[in-house]
């Protein structure tokens, strides 16, 4: 009986491989790309609970459980380190969100297409700069001896500032350059949004006599809802994991107070210190702190208002 | 009823004025510092330092062109991100669209565990140190190779490769065609390839910009200078100051030098950016499609 049912089942996969062995092979370079340059660095992973020397190997090193992971909670960087990237995340949504939104309502309601796309052509623009070369600017416009907003302040009788070297100053134009590098960008998908709402209700609201700033309340945005609740779904997963570079490239001696982020603490930790076990650990908290908050948002979603991204 | 519609009509020409000024202001704080840099980088600094460049170079020199068209190190470094950007792409919209394809097919045996496959290394990382510890164990560190093969898919680029030709190209045409004895490598040579151009086409785009950009791969697996990419050179110069020695060795004073240092930074912004910004106005319309298929769940 038992046989019976194995014969039968591999005569089944049989039957599938033959069928199907073409589009398995398609996979095989893909598959083998996702074993070597993904798969294979998490079974490195085990280094954070181990002590790491490069001469012992990944495998042959000494097991020390949670050390590092302790060293980690019990630095004196900790709470500076979750302060600062959790600031950093938070006011990069509360102002880096809601701008794109309101710019996408504002080009759905451009009745003039060729203002509406050059609008357009010119907001995704920066979208395609560099990180490098937008941190270039930031410390040209920024000079504090020739910079151009450094001009315009003293034009008006203000005092020149180097605003990149005081930690105060650091997450405002981190997020303020993301805005003007990504809101246009961003907006992209609300206006995809917007496109898709039915034109019948905007004909039912005009023959009702709405006004425009009325169909942007009870139409547009209800409309788009869906969208903004599942963008910030995603944003939320997101606050623990910035990006490396653009903090690691503003960083100077002098803001590191403020700039100091978990990412940038890794790089740091591993490749200049050389401890990498330690950074490993750091990596892996992070990594786990990541899925669980993605988790924990995509449950709330899902019970308050149908949209989730699972 | 009259005075309702008198004042629902300026509620809505306000409306439109304050829509036009404001979105003139958002293009107008995007738009100027791109063109302040162009402006600039054809200008004599001591105008630019007293903020006398507003609309229009003044001082007309290309000093700092001229500078960037000598330096050795930085031209190698552009030869050698195009070299990253041409071999890496390529790489990339091969392993792509051949993933793309079998996970689009709805009666693939292994689709489920594929994609899972696949969706949770989006999820879960081995991080920095695991991969850079493989990099020296398998040998691709300090090589060319680790600069095309480490991002050679993108997991997002592969959904939306794969939603795409879910949408357009209907599962009953292999069927069809299959019947007809054509077979996934045929189907896949012949009919996905040709139809799935624009994608592709936002593809080459996304891959490629993304090669041209990139910054940290270098930072973190590069050690010899001769194979660092362009971002590299730029941040050794526009963010840390270093103008190499070299350049300026014809400049006797230190205040000359200090003038055509800031023209090579203005200069070298442009120069670098030059081929994003020269074939951006002409794939605009592709930028935005990828987005939006992308945004489809599923």
């Amino acid at each position: 009986m038992n046989k019976k049912v194995k014969t039968k089942l591999t005569v089944q996969i049989q039957k599938k491989v033959r069928r199907d062995w073409q589009l398995l092979l398609m996979c095989l370079l893909p598959a083998i790309y996702f074993i070597v340059f993904h798969y294979l660095p998490m079974y490195g992973v085990q280094i954070a609970f181990k002590d790491f020397y490069a001469s012992k190997g990944i495998w042959g090193s000494d097991w020390v459980g949670f050390k590092y992971f302790r060293r980690f909670f019990h630095s004196y960087q900790f709470w500076p380190l979750i302060k600062n990237t959790l600031a950093l995340s938070f006011l990069q949504i509360l102002v880096g969100f809601p701008i794109p939104i309101l710019l996408a309502i504002l080009l759905n309601q451009m009745k003039n297409q060729k203002f509406k796309s050059f609008v357009q052509t010119v907001t995704y623009c920066p979208h395609f700069i560099s990180i490098v070369v937008l941190t270039g600017m930031l410390y040209i416009f920024l000079s504090p001896r020739t910079g151009l907003i450094n001009n315009i302040i003293a034009f008006f009788g203000g005092e020149k500032k180097f605003f990149l070297g005081e930690p105060g100053w650091f997450r405002p134009i981190f997020v303020l350059s993301g805005v003007w590098q990504n809101a246009g960008w961003n907006a992209i998908i609300y206006i995809a949004a917007l496109a898709g709402i039915s034109a019948d209700l905007y004909e039912a609201a005009r023959i009702d006599g709405a006004s425009k700033w009325q169909i942007i309340r009870h139409i547009d945005l209800p409309g788009i809802m869906p969208t903004v609740t599942m963008m910030l779904i995603m944003e939320m997963g997101k606050i623990m994991n910035i990006g490396f570079q653009k903090a690691y490239l503003m960083q100077n001696g002098l803001n590191i107070s403020a700039s100091e982020i978990i990412p940038t603490y890794i790089y740091k930790i591993g490749l200049i210190d050389a401890q990498y076990s330690y950074s490993a650990a750091i990596s892996l908290f992070n990594n786990i702190i990541n899925i669980i908050l993605l988790v924990t948002v995509n449950k709330i979603a899902q019970k308050t208002s149908e949209n989730s991204l699972w | 009823m009259f005075e309702k519609w008198k004042s629902k009509n300026r509620s809505d020409m306000l409306f439109d004025i304050f829509n036009y000024l404001l979105l003139g202001i958002i293009t107008l704080f995007v738009l100027y510092p791109l063109y302040f840099i162009i402006i600039a980088s054809f200008s004599d600094p001591d105008y630019i330092n007293t903020g006398q460049v507003v609309l229009f170079p003044k001082g007309f020199n290309t000093l700092g062109y001229q500078k960037i068209f000598e330096d050795t190190k930085i031209w190698r470094a552009y030869g050698n991100t195009i070299f990253y950007t041409l071999v890496g792409t390529v790489i990339n919209i091969v392993l792509t669209m051949m993933f793309a394809y079998p996970l689009s097919r709805k009666n693939f045996c292994c689709r489920k565990f594929f994609t899972f496959f696949m969706m949770f290394t989006m999820y879960f990382q081995g991080g920095l140190m695991p991969t850079y510890i493989l990099m020296q164990n398998i040998k691709l560190y300090d090589t060319p190779w680790v600069m095309v093969l480490l991002p050679a898919i993108n997991v997002f680029n592969v959904i939306i490769a794969k939603t795409n030709i879910q949408n357009n190209i209907p599962e009953e045409l292999y069927e069809a065609a299959s019947i007809d004895g054509c077979s996934h490598f045929q189907f896949f040579c012949k009919i996905i390839m040709p139809l799935s151009k624009s994608i592709v086409a936002v593809l080459v785009l996304y891959y490629g910009v993304a090669h041209w950009n990139e910054f940290m791969n270098g930072l973190v697996y590069l050690r010899d200078e001769g194979l660092y990419p362009l971002q590299l050179v730029l941040r050794g110069i526009l963010v840390q100051n270093q103008a190499s020695a070299d350049m300026m060795a014809d400049i006797d004073s230190m205040m000359e030098q200090q003038k055509a240092a800031e023209l090579i930074k203005y200069g070298l912004i442009l120069v670098s950016a030059l081929p994003v910004l020269v074939l951006y106005p002409f794939l605009q319309k592709y930028f935005a499609k990828g987005v939006m298929v992308g945004a489809v769940k599923g």
